[in-house]
């Protein structure tokens, strides 16, 4: 009963993420070139914010570190996402820096979990 | 060639979406690594395509296929790593899995 109740409480929690989503109107906010861009960065932050509560409520060390290199993956497409209206060029190349950045931060996680050896 | 690029970012928008709901909802630390990496990084690969077929070949679009060669050839090797680390560090696995082939391996 329990688990059922949490599995229709969350499926009910993104269903009402994304109709606010879909039906939010502010057109204006920072001159978009269309509507449907405004919405696929609100669709990318929602990814965010499921990859923040995995970063807040990880059992273990290894949970936080996959959810750190999903959200160094996410934000390379923010950037993408972001050069398309605004027609600036240079948002690509914060991309570019972040992903290599992003790679070298995981892999030094990465071997500070394989030396550390918890007892779990 | 607009409403191509639309649907590239729709797609990939997508993929991303159902990669991070399995970070949420997956048991195991190996199985929320093998759903959202291999998901969100395809997902944002298809986002940077389509920022190259927005642009075309000038500066912003060549830099977006440099950024997917990066993001191809890295997110593979930090999972198979973060893996790596996390099965030496001593993380069980789900209770209902089936194998587990490196323990085999070790001994």
């Amino acid at each position: 009963m329990n688990r059922r109740f949490r599995w229709v409480l969350g499926l009910l929690i993104i269903i009402a993420l994304i109709i606010v989503i879909i039906f939010y109107p502010p057109a204006s906010l920072l001159e978009w070139q269309s509507i449907s861009l405004m919405r696929f960065f609100f669709i990318l932050m929602l990814c965010c914010l499921f990859c923040l509560y995995r970063i807040l409520r990880g059992p273990t060390p290894a949970d936080r570190i996959v959810a750190i290199d999903i959200l160094g993956i996410l934000v390379v497409g923010f950037c993408a996402v972001l050069g398309i209206p605004t027609g600036r060029p240079w948002y690509i190349d914060i991309g570019i820096a972040w992903a290599l950045q992003s790679f070298i931060g995981t892999i030094a996680l990465a071997k500070y979990l394989e030396g550390k050896g918890f007892e779990e | 060639m607009e409403i191509i690029a639309y649907i590239f970012i729709a797609v990939g928008l997508m993929f991303d979406l159902f990669g991070c709901i399995g970070l949420v909802r997956l048991p195991d630390v190996y199985n929320r690594l093998q759903a959202s990496t291999k998901c969100v990084t395809l997902g944002t690969c298809s986002i940077l395509f389509g920022l190259f077929l927005f642009r075309g070949f000038t500066a912003p679009g060549i830099k977006a296929l440099l950024c997917i060669v990066f993001i191809i050839l890295t997110a593979p090797v930090s999972a198979h790593a973060i893996a790596r680390g996390a099965h030496i560090s001593g993380v069980r696995l789900w209770d209902k899995s089936v194998c587990d082939k490196y323990e085999e391996d070790k001994r």
